[in-house]
């Protein structure tokens, strides 16, 4: 039995027909062949799969396809505009908060969350929303400073672009 | 950077390091955070087909039959297969040779019995995934139970189950390492300090399970393997002895690697079998381990019982250092296992001055996945081993544990300093890490913190591990696979630089350090030195990383291929401006005859070299050099780390209150991710310390075998490190670098352990075994208080007297000494 469905990934519609138990990461990675999400347990432990649906963090081996039916999936492949990054993709650049980068997109993608919903967390306020998300090669420390590093230039920007109006 | 001697001088001027040294953003970088790289995992091939694996729910049983039938049936299964079927692959390599080792056949699938939870009794090769586990899950084995033997004290019993019937014994081998008159001193001993550590199983978690992608073009006769391995070239070797065709017919891939710690320094039997399926069926076949399958398939680290007795004299001199490690080898050895527990035996003197150590280790078969590799492989036993007796003996002299540790330590002007183990330290001071340590973490502070504490009903402790480690794997004689690493260095037509590495980085940043490495050699920008590595037909023969060895070994070798290069680069300047090759010099993007009166730019020069229309008599175009580094000797970085940690009495729980560690890796090439390296390292030790271990009951069942069960250390639960650092380049090579990938594994764990049982010494708690889960410290409290009560407390015990006097060995004392 096949179901189609219909999912917005990045601002670019993907539709195709999918077994009932298809989970959302392998949607992105075997249909959309968007592998930039990665898959470390399948069983929503590490993080590794963390993607947003319609804005929320969510870790996408939780999640059927089917269940994303008509909703849309930010991955970290939508995160830079153009050849722009996004404020959290420079922090952990600048910050060294990533080493093998398996992790990454999971945390850059939960992070994205946190600073949506909390633009100035403190150390202690991400080491609390990240720690549904695995790193086995960081310590974290230099993913918190990602994370403060691309909350104060998005802090910085909002002000500009107030300043500007 | 400071550098020890040129490789060849020949007028190449040194120029001011610009690159090396700085915090370069890594080049690795907007690939992997953009989500556009690509793990094996990722990559997809026309007609791919995918492989899923049936592994044993028994520890050990013999197979009676095995029904594939249903699995066969099922729609989009092409193929499946056990054992019988795989006639012409060849075995699981072991690489160790040693003298009377046991060493079993390790068949890709198990034959006749299975041996541990998890080992592969069949494969399956489907059209995609859901159906390859569908159909793995539909395969019926018939299992005859046999008795199972977990623990390794009872494996060595005489009515034990036998594991491999051939030995008639579980005993793998036995090694010693003896040195000095050990009789004579514990006999001269004035305090003999005893205690049993038990260092448990640990599953590495590499956050990238691992995967292996065949294809064979029989066109070509070309067999393409991509696997997240550390070690692509050795593992292409092993790869064409398993599946029977020549090395020239075999490419290993490792794309991006998500993590490996050790854990991807193996072949493993999906490494052989997922390609020769591929061969056999004609299609590309690709396998991704499950996470489960990971904690039950992938080689697990440490596992050691190790029983310690120190000989001291009353001021604190050591004597004499007796070790007896029983270390569990699991069900079959993988890659290096029997050799991890020998490095713990090189390593067993620590930083010390001990005139006689006697070692005896042996390696038992027990009914659980292999253990190898595991960052810092055999290092942290060790290190564990006696920085934990170090703290027993300071409690029971009653003498602050970090004066007993510089009592210890070798002299700075001892160096090169000899182990009673036979290795040659390399450079070292001691004494000036654990003096900045002392400094950055207050030490006299956090002791009148602790002081006070006590008086309030709460315990504070202060834990210090002082470690030194082998590195730089390491001259070829002391390694089973060769110990140099091949670097590459050629200069393209229009002057960027390709750098081939033999070392296969995973996450380290080689890309980054090795650019800067060479950019400052040539006079150029890292943005113009590309890094290759990882792909067996691109790159020459390379051993991997591993053995924080990638930038010693790996970025020398490339060092020196440079040296070669700009060598010839001279010669061909003299040539052009008329000068002697001894007076070029190179400078940023030119190269200058004697006084810089004539000049000619770098990327005139390469294409002067490659056009060869006007070169010297005899002179070689083009402009590629390769060498092959052997060294003489590993290297030994070192630190000192101090943990302060606050146990809750009630509960048991404790909090790492603060975190200092300074390490020594020599001259340093990007101390950004030096930093990094030495968090994840910290954060991994401390993991052990706190949280990690893998459990096997009884039955030989995982019982923790999930990311829920088995606590891998989460950002909320770790403190925040202060590092530091002191430099004290090697002599070993001529960059002066040490490594630094193990090192904050290697020092952490004993440092916090350390420090809990040094906040528990008031009640008499001596010693708690790995890890220090709430549940495990609390009970540790609870029985040293009830014997506490039923002995009559002596009125100056060792731990009460230190105690009273409130142990105020301070800074001042260890700074007068260092
Ligand atoms: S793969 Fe989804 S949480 Fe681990
Ligand atoms: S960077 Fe490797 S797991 Fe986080």
């Amino acid at each position: 039995m096949q179901k189609n469905v219909t999912i917005d990934i990045n601002g670019q519609p993907h539709r195709q027909a999918v077994e009932p138990r298809l989970l959302l990461v392998h949607f992105l990675r075997e249909v959309a062949g968007l592998t930039g999400t990665h898959i470390g347990c399948e069983t929503s432990l590490c993080g590794a799969c963390t993607v947003l649906l319609d804005g929320r963090a969510v870790k996408s081996c939780t999640v059927l396809a089917v269940q994303a039916d008509g909703r849309s999936v930010t991955t970290v492949e939508g995160l830079a505009q153009g050849d722009k990054l996004h404020a959290l993709q420079e922090g952990f650049w600048e910050e060294h908060g990533l080493q093998c980068g398996f992790c990454t997109p999971g945390m850059l993608m939960c992070s994205h969350d946190l600073l949506a919903n909390h633009p100035t967390p403190t150390s202690a306020d991400i080491r609390e929303a990240i720690n549904g998300n695995v790193c086995r090669c960081t310590g974290y420390q230099n993913i918190v400073n990602a994370v403060k590093n691309a909350s104060r230039k998005m802090a910085k920007r909002v002000s500009a672009r107030a300043g500007a109006r | 950077m400071a550098r020890n001697g040129k490789a060849n001088g020949k007028g190449n001027a040194k120029l001011a390091a610009v690159w090396v040294g700085k915090k370069l953003k890594r080049k690795e970088d907007p690939r992997l955070i953009q989500g556009t790289s690509h793990y094996t995992d990722d990559l997809k091939l026309p007609r791919m087909l995918f492989c899923a694996f049936t592994r044993s729910p028994m520890a050990h049983a013999e197979i009676r039959a095995i029904r594939t039938d249903a699995a066969r049936a099922l729609p989009g299964v092409v193929g499946v297969f056990t054992a019988h079927d795989l006639t012409g692959l060849g075995m699981v390599p072991c690489a160790i040779q040693m003298p009377g080792l046991n060493l079993p056949p390790h068949p890709v699938l198990a034959t006749e019995r299975v041996r541990y939870v998890g080992e592969p009794v069949a494969a399956v090769v489907a059209e995609n995934l859901y159906t390859a586990r569908d159909a793995a899950e539909a395969i019926e084995v018939d299992y005859e139970p046999l008795p199972v033997v977990v623990n390794m004290e009872k494996a060595l019993e005489k009515d034990s189950p036998v594991i491999h019937q051939q030995f008639r014994t579980n005993r793998a081998f036995t090694h010693a390492l003896k040195n000095g008159d050990i009789q004579s001193a514990f006999k001269k001993a004035d305090r003999v300090v005893k205690q049993r550590v038990i260092n448990q199983r640990l599953a590495p978690v590499a956050m990238e399970p691992r995967a292996v992608l065949g294809e064979y073009l029989p066109g070509e006769n070309r067999l393409t393997v991509w696997s997240a391995t550390q070690i692509p070239h050795l593992l292409r070797t092993q790869i064409s002895v398993m599946v029977g065709l020549p090395e020239t017919a075999v490419r290993v891939i490792a794309p991006e690697v998500g993590g490996g710690f050790g854990s991807k320094l193996n072949v493993y039997a999906e490494e052989g079998l997922v390609p020769w399926l591929a061969m056999k069926l004609g299609r590309p076949i690709k396998w991704a381990e499950t996470r489960r399958e990971n904690i039950t398939s992938t080689i697990h680290g440490r596992d050691t019982i190790n029983d310690l007795e120190l000989a001291l004299k009353k001021d604190g001199r050591i004597l004499g250092l007796r070790v007896r490690i029983l270390a569990d080898m699991g069900a079959y050895h993988q890659l290096l296992t029997p050799l991890i527990p020998q490095l713990t035996a090189l390593m067993q003197a620590g930083c010390y001055k001990i005139p006689a150590i006697d070692i005896e280790i042996q390696g038992v078969f027990t009914n659980k996945m292999s253990t190898d590799a595991y960052r810092g492989a055999g290092r942290p036993e060790a290190t564990y081993n006696i920085e934990r007796i170090m703290d027993v003996a300071a409690h029971e002299l009653g003498m602050d544990p970090v004066e007993l540790r510089i009592k210890n330590f070798p002299q700075a002007k001892e160096f090169p300093f000899t182990t009673v183990t036979g290795l040659v330290y390399d450079s070292a001071k001691y004494q000036e890490s654990i003096k900045r340590a002392l400094r950055l973490s207050g030490y006299d502070s956090l002791r009148r913190r602790q002081k006070s504490g006590w008086k309030n009903g709460k315990y504070y402790g202060v834990g210090v591990s002082t470690y030194v480690e082998i590195c730089a794997i390491g001259p070829s004689a002391a390694t089973p696979a060769g110990g140099w690493e091949s670097g590459t260095v050629r200069i393209e037509p229009t002057g960027k630089v390709t750098v081939l590495t033999g070392a296969s980085p995973h996450g380290q940043g080689q890309e980054t350090t090795f650019a800067q490495l060479i950019a400052d050699e040539l006079g150029i920008h890292p943005e113009d030195v590309n890094v290759v590595h990882g792909d067996t037909l691109a790159v020459p023969y390379g051993i991997g990383t591993f053995g924080s060895r990638a930038t010693a070994v790996g970025g020398t070798a490339a060092y020196l291929a440079t040296q070669k290069l700009k060598t010839k680069m001279a010669r061909l300047a003299a040539h052009l401006l008329g000068a002697k090759p001894a007076d070029i010099s190179f400078g940023r993007g030119r190269l200058s005859g004697k006084g810089s009166k004539k000049s000619i730019s770098f990327g005139e020069l390469v294409m002067a070299a490659y056009t060869a229309r006007n070169i010297p008599a005899g002179f070689e175009p083009g402009l590629e050099a390769t060498h092959f580094f052997e060294p003489s000797n590993f290297t030994f970085p070192f630190g000192a780390h101090i943990a302060s940690v606050e146990v809750d009495g009630e509960t048991g729980e404790v909090k790492i209150d603060k975190y200092v560690a300074v390490d020594d890796c020599g001259n340093v090439i990007n101390p950004m991710l030096v930093d990094g390296q030495i968090h994840g390292g910290i954060a991994q030790g401390m993991g052990q310390a706190m949280w990690e271990e893998l459990i096997y009951n009884e039955e030989g069942q995982i019982v923790n075998g999930t990311m829920m069960d088995y606590a891998l250390p989460k950002a909320h639960l770790l403190p925040e490190f202060t590092l530091d650092r002191t430099v004290t380049p090697t002599p070993v090579n001529p960059m002066g670098v040490k490594g630094v990938g193990e090192a904050g594994t290697i020092a952490s764990t004993p440092c916090v352990v350390n420090a809990v049982c040094d906040a528990l010494s008031v009640l008499g708690v001596k010693h708690i075994d790995m890890p220090l889960k709430p549940e495990r410290v609390w009970r540790a409290m609870q029985q040293a208080q009830a014997s506490a009560q039923l002995e009559p407390q002596p009125n100056d015990t060792p731990s009460s007297s230190r105690a009273k006097r409130g142990i105020s060995v301070s800074e001042k004392a260890a700074r007068s000494k260092a």
